[in-house]
């Protein structure tokens, strides 16, 4: 495995300059490679998963070795939490690329999208396994501007300023990150982000660093549209092609944005009591602000991009709560509880909010229209993507037996468990309202009365769209077995450790 | 797009060898002097960019220019990361490796595989920018008619 790590990485590169170059000679390449591409990386990281004991591993690109234990090269890191990241982002553009074999001919210019699709997955494998800042924030680059141009892929006026909208917003979060990052090499003298926390470490409180953990939060905030940065987000997931916006959803605000988070704060930075209380809090603000912005609305796709950053606020407050038992030096049992808990939604929501999105553009491939005020009746005609969206409805609102309940129980016991009472009663309404809204979907969209004269000839989507569809819903349930403790032990726990390790973890990796 | 006068043609026809030859320069010694693969690139298309400006072309020769340069473009990436994926067959067998002799320091075949990773670099630059250009001026074109 160890020869293996810059894989991921290079794949959807190659794969994306052949497209570029070779795609309009051969039309069928472009959807062929990406799937193959995606596939190998996907079983890569189910392989590092299932295989032997999920060391971490450090790989030296360029073979670029210490001098007097400081690292000069660009190291790549590989531990149970970036591989964790790395089969989500895998499996769901796999599925993702799948299905748009027959969705993406309703556009015209395939090759680009394949071409910017693959960029993007090889940008958000390379923030994972990034190792140090500032190659990092190229990877985040990377990702987050092959994603401005697939949103306004449309090129219709809504997309483009989605786009536009997206793009400032994005621009502004990108110079603090890239201020923030400047100023930590200009305190620490490095980039490697072991190196960073050994010295760090070393040095002690300094409100200079204080200072970069804000920036780096508003910054990655903004990318992972936590509350008071959101804007930007109901507008390009809405307008994005359907596969693109369960990409956005479902892995790039986790990956860009959660994943970073977690990663710096726990691992590089010294875990501080009062960090940690903001950024529960922010998310606690979006978790409830996020589904009351949600219910009102009629443009499906913007109903589940609201709901998106209403569940981030789940995960937000399942680690938080976890970060502020461990700062204030709290029992390991109740924090490890509540990441496990934050973790747990994570992966459920990649699976089922990636799954809604697919089930959108179902609906849209086949009647033109967002608005549910336009759908209705459709549970006669397209019953497939009726059952896997009530599947993914059912697993949004927490209803058992689907995953979503149990990610959710689980950051409630730990709520409770931590006497963070408000938090866990915040969190029951939260998902009350979760299920008023999705129960809206379904009723406007599958059940509302007959279908109308003019749609009496739709049929169910075609079978790639179809696959796509069930294989997300059949995971919708087979992932709430990660609760059998066995099944949690050897891929939640390792991932949890990773973050309960806290700074430790990265000062033992460098002196190994 | 129409040319400009005889006399900016003559100009440009005089300097725009001479931009171009100074930016092979550029990109060749990108190990030993400031510069290097992206700033090389970068001198490279504003050679063809004169031109296309001085002399003007029609809309469809403009359209296969930049068919050629966007072909050009995927070639500079591919070549780039084809030469950093030999580093895993090849020596130590990681990513990235520089495989090729080091040579004598301040030669200008030296430094292993920096150049060839520059001449990539500035191939794929000077297309990308050029790209760009054709595409604002078929774009301008296209709404002019």
């Amino acid at each position: 495995m160890y020869k293996l790590i810059p894989l991921p990485v290079i794949l959807p590169l190659v794969a994306a300059f052949l497209i570029a170059i070779v795609g309009k000679r051969f039309k069928r390449l472009a959807k062929i490679l990406s799937v193959l591409v995606f596939l190998s990386t996907a079983v890569l990281s189910y392989w590092y998963m299932v295989a032997g004991n999920q060391e971490t591993m450090l790989y030296k690109i360029g073979g670029w070795e210490p001098i007097n234990d400081i690292p000069i090269g660009v190291y790549m890191l590989l531990d149970p939490f970036s591989g964790f990241m790395l089969c989500i982002i895998n499996t769901i553009a796999l599925l993702s690329t799948v299905y748009s074999v027959n969705y993406i001919t309703k556009f015209t210019g395939v090759n680009y999208f394949y071409t910017l699709l693959s960029i993007m997955v090889a940008g958000l494998n390379g923030v994972v396994l990034a190792g140090d800042l500032f190659n990092l924030y190229v990877f985040l680059e990377i990702t987050v501007i092959s994603s401005y141009a697939l949103v306004a892929f449309g090129t219709d006026k809504e997309e483009l300023e989605a786009s536009l909208k997206y793009q400032v917003l994005g621009g502004i979060a990108t110079s603090l990150i890239l201020f923030s990052i400047g100023m930590i090499y200009w305190y620490t003298k490095t980039l490697n982000m072991m190196d960073i926390t050994r010295v760090l470490h070393a040095s002690g409180d300094v409100k200079l660093i204080q200072f970069c953990q804000l920036m780096l939060i508003a910054g990655f905030g903004l990318k992972a549209a936590i509350m008071p940065f959101h804007g930007w987000l109901p507008d390009a997931h809405s307008s994005a092609p359907s596969p693109i916006s369960a990409m956005l959803s479902g892995v790039v605000i986790k990956a860009a944005g959660l994943y970073v988070i977690f990663r710096l704060f726990f691992n590089m930075f010294e875990l501080n009591f009062e960090i940690s209380v903001l950024i529960t809090a922010i998310g606690t603000l979006s978790m409830v602000v996020g589904v009351f912005l949600a219910i009102g609305q009629w443009d499906l796709k913007r109903l589940l991009a609201y709901h998106s950053i209403s569940q981030m606020g789940y995960v937000i407050i399942g680690v938080g709560m976890g970060m502020i038992i461990l700062s204030r030096q709290g029992s390991l049992a109740a924090a490890s509880l509540a990441i496990t808990g934050g973790l747990f939604h994570l992966v459920n929501h990649a699976v089922f909010k990636g799954l809604l999105f697919l089930n959108a553009g179902a609906i849209e491939y086949r009647l033109g229209t967002r608005d549910l005020k336009k759908m209705g009746g459709l549970a006669e005609k397209m019953p497939l993507t009726a059952a896997t969206s009530l599947g993914a409805s059912m697993a949004i609102s927490g209803i058992p037996p689907f995953n979503g309940f149990f990610s959710k129980l689980i950051i409630i016991i730990a709520a409770i468990q931590a006497r963070f009472y408000i938090l866990a009663a915040l969190a029951v309404l939260v998902s009350i309202i979760t299920l008023a809204s999705f129960m809206k979907f379904q009723r406007y969209a599958f059940f509302n009365g007959k279908i109308s004269a003019s749609r009496v000839n739709i049929s169910e989507v075609p079978p790639f769209m179809a696959f796509s569809m069930t294989i997300m819903a059949l995971l919708c349930l087979a992932l709430s077995l990660l609760l059998i403790p066995d099944l949690r032990e050897h891929v939640l726990q390792p991932a949890v450790d990773i973050l309960t390790g806290r700074n430790a973890y990265f000062i033992n990796l460098l002196n190994k | 797009m129409k040319g400009m006068s005889i006399i900016v043609k003559k100009v440009s026809q005089l300097i725009a060898g001479i931009i171009f030859l100074y930016g092979i320069y550029i990109v060749l010694h990108g190990h030993l002097t400031p510069g290097g693969g992206f700033a090389g690139g970068a001198i490279l298309a504003g050679a063809f960019i004169l031109i296309v400006l001085a002399f003007g072309t029609d809309i469809i020769h403009l359209k296969h220019d930049e068919e050629r340069a966007s072909l050009f473009e995927g070639l500079g990436l591919l070549a780039f990361i084809l030469l950093a994926i030999l580093g895993f067959i090849i020596g130590i067998k990681v990513f990235f490796n520089n495989y090729l002799p080091k040579g004598q320091l301040g030669e200008l075949v030296s430094a292993g595989l920096i150049p060839l990773y520059n001449i990539a670099v500035g191939i794929e630059v000077c297309a990308a920018l050029f790209t760009i250009f054709l595409a604002l001026v078929i774009y301008k074109e296209e709404i002019s008619k």
